[in-house]
C-alpha cells in the first residue's frame, strides 16, 4: 500500500479526490473506490464492453484505462446519463420500451455505448448499427431488440 | 496485475529519458500495455504516460502525403476527411479494426506496436514455453493449435502472427516510422522472427514512435483495404489485403499496384512477386487469379493453419478487382 497516489477525479460532474494504487484502472476506481456499481465487469479485458463509459464524451473501456490516466478529464457513467428523479434518457427508455436486455448485466455498457453510437452518426442503418456496437457483447443474444432500440433512439435524438 | 510506479510525463525528452530506463514502458491507449500486464505477458515497473504530451496528434495532409502523430486515435484517423480522400484504404483498415470503444482509446503508434494475439504467448501461466516472451524456451504453437497463425515470414522458433491491419496499409504504401529525427521505412521497422521472435521492431530503448507519415501517391488514392475473418465485426484478419492501383492513360494498363497484406504472416507483409508479376499488365481477371496466387510463394503451413495459403490469394484477387474498379 505504500505505493498510493492521490488522484482528483471527475465523475458525472463531480469532483472526487482519492488515494489508489497507479495499477488501479478506471473501473475499480468506479465500482471499488466510488461506489459507482452501474458500471460493470464482464470480461476485465477489453473484450465484452460491459465497461464502456464516457471520457471527455467518448466511449472508452473503463478496464484498459489506468484512474490516474483521467485526472483533468470528464468522465460519465450510467449513473450520470440522467439526474436521478428527471426523465430518462432517450437511450435508456429506448432500452425499456423495446425490451433490449434479458439478464441485464452487459445493458450500461450497451446503453453508454449506443449514446456514442448515436451521437457519432454511426446509427443510420442496423447494418451500421449492428458493426459500430460490435464492442458490446450480449451472452443472452439480445441483439436484434437492442438494434431497435438504438434504431429508435437514433430517431428521437435527431 | 503487477504494481508499477507512475510517471506522468511533461515532454517528449522527458518520456525519452524515462523510456531509456530498465523494465519501464510508454503508455498511450493502454489496450495492448494494460491487456497484457493483466495476462501476465507485461511486467513493467514503471509506466510512463504519454497521453498528456502535446502537439503529438496532428493529422496533416499536403500535396506531399500524410503526416499522423503517434498520440492520434485510430478513430479520428480513420474519420479524417483528407485521409478518406487520399489513402482510403488507411481509414478502412482503421475502422475495420477493434471496435468503436478501443479506436477511441488506440493511438497509431499503439497500434503498430501491438503484439500478436497467439494464444499461447497471451498465456504464460499456461504455456510457460514461448520463444517470442522467453527466448528458447519453445513453441507450444508449431504443434498446437494454430489455425490463427503465419504461413509467410515465418521461422523455426515463431509463427505468431503480426494482427494489425494498419500496418498491412502502411507497408503497402511505403509509410516511414518516425522515432524523433530517425526515419525508417515501415517495411525495415518490424523485423521477422527468425531465432529473435522476442525482437519485434527495429526501436531502440530510450526512442519512441513520434509519427508516420505516408508519401501520397495514385495508387494510394485508389486504394481499399478487405479483410477476411471469422466474425464480421470485431475481429482480427484471417487474411486481409490493402490493394492500392494507378492505372496508364489508356485506363486498363497497370502503372503502379501495391499490395500490403495483414493476417497470413509475422510482420505486415508487401507482396512484391503479385506487384512485379501486374505491373505493366492488363487488368483482366485471368491474370489477376494467377498473379495472386504468388502472394503464397514460400507459404509454409502448421496444420491448423493451412486454409491460409488458399484464402490469401483470393483475398488479394477480390482486393485487387475491388481496387481497379477505384481507379
Amino acid at each position: 500500500m505504500s505505493n498510493q497516489t492521490t488522484i482528483n477525479l471527475e465523475i458525472n460532474g463531480q469532483a472526487h479526490t482519492l488515494a489508489v494504487e497507479p495499477r488501479v484502472t478506471l473501473l475499480d476506481a468506479l465500482r471499488d473506490h466510488l461506489e459507482l456499481t452501474g458500471t460493470k465487469k464482464g470480461c476485465d479485458q477489453g473484450q465484452c464492453g460491459a465497461c464502456t463509459v464516457h471520457v471527455d464524451g467518448e466511449r472508452v473501456l473503463s478496464c484498459l484505462t489506468l484512474a490516474v490516466q483521467v485526472e483533468g478529464r470528464a468522465v460519465t457513467t450510467i449513473e450520470g446519463l440522467s439526474d436521478p428523479g428527471a426523465e430518462l434518457h432517450p437511450v435508456q427508455s429506448a432500452f425499456l420500451e423495446h425490451d433490449a436486455f434479458q439478464c441485464g448485466y452487459c445493458t450500461p455498457g450497451q446503453i453508454m455505448s449506443a449514446v456514442s453510437c448515436i451521437r457519432e452518426g454511426h446509427a443510420g442503418s442496423d447494418d451500421e448499427i449492428r458493426e459500430y456496437m460490435s464492442g458490446n457483447l450480449c451472452r443472452c443474444g439480445a441483439y436484434p431488440h437492442i438494434v431497435e432500440a438504438v434504431r429508435e433512439a437514433a430517431k428521437v435524438m435527431s | 496485475m503487477r504494481d508499477f510506479s507512475y510517471l506522468r510525463a511533461g515532454s517528449v525528452d522527458e518520456a525519452l529519458s524515462a523510456a531509456a530506463m530498465p523494465a519501464t514502458m510508454l503508455l498511450a491507449g493502454g489496450t495492448t500495455l494494460l491487456d497484457l500486464a493483466k495476462c501476465g505477458v507485461n511486467a513493467p515497473e514503471r509506466v510512463v504516460d504519454i497521453t498528456h504530451l502535446k502537439g503529438l496528434d496532428t493529422i496533416r495532409v499536403d500535396a506531399e502525403g500524410a503526416f499522423i502523430g503517434a498520440l492520434a486515435k485510430m478513430s479520428r484517423v480513420a474519420a479524417d476527411p483528407a485521409i478518406l480522400a487520399g489513402f482510403p484504404a488507411v481509414s478502412e483498415a482503421l475502422w475495420q479494426a477493434a471496435s468503436a470503444q478501443i479506436r477511441n482509446m488506440a493511438t497509431i503508434g499503439g497500434n503498430l506496436l501491438q503484439r500478436t494475439r497467439c494464444a499461447y504467448f497471451r498465456d504464460p501461466a499456461s504455456f510457460p514455453a514461448c520463444n517470442k516472451r522467453v527466448p528458447g524456451s519453445g513453441c507450444s504453437a508449431m504443434e498446437g493449435v494454430n489455425r490463427g497463425h503465419a504461413v509467410l515470414g515465418t521461422s523455426d522458433a515463431c509463427i505468431a502472427t503480426y494482427p494489425g491491419d494498419l500496418a498491412a496499409a502502411l507497408v503497402a504504401f511505403d509509410a516511414v516510422v518516425h522515432l524523433g529525427e530517425r526515419k525508417v521505412p515501415i517495411d525495415d521497422f518490424f523485423l521477422l522472427p527468425g531465432t529473435t521472435p522476442h525482437k519485434e521492431h527495429a526501436m531502440q530503448p530510450g526512442e519512441m514512435i513520434t509519427a508516420i507519415t505516408i508519401p501520397a501517391s495514385a495508387a494510394a488514392r485508389h486504394s481499399t483495404y478487405l479483410k477476411v475473418r471469422d466474425r464480421q465485426s470485431y475481429e482480427f484478419a484471417a487474411a486481409s489485403a490493402a490493394v492500392g492501383i494507378e492505372f496508364e492513360t489508356d485506363h486498363e494498363t497497370i502503372r503502379d499496384i501495391r499490395i500490403g497484406l495483414g493476417g497470413v504472416a509475422t510482420k505486415p507483409w508487401r507482396a512484391r512477386a503479385v506487384e512485379d508479376a501486374l505491373r505493366g499488365r492488363v487488368l483482366e481477371p485471368d491474370t489477376i487469379k494467377s498473379a495472386s496466387r504468388l502472394a503464397v510463394e514460400g507459404a509454409i503451413a502448421h496444420g491448423g493453419n493451412h486454409y491460409k495459403i488458399e484464402l490469401a490469394p483470393r483475398v488479394v484477387e477480390r482486393a485487387i478487382l475491388k481496387s481497379g474498379a477505384l481507379a
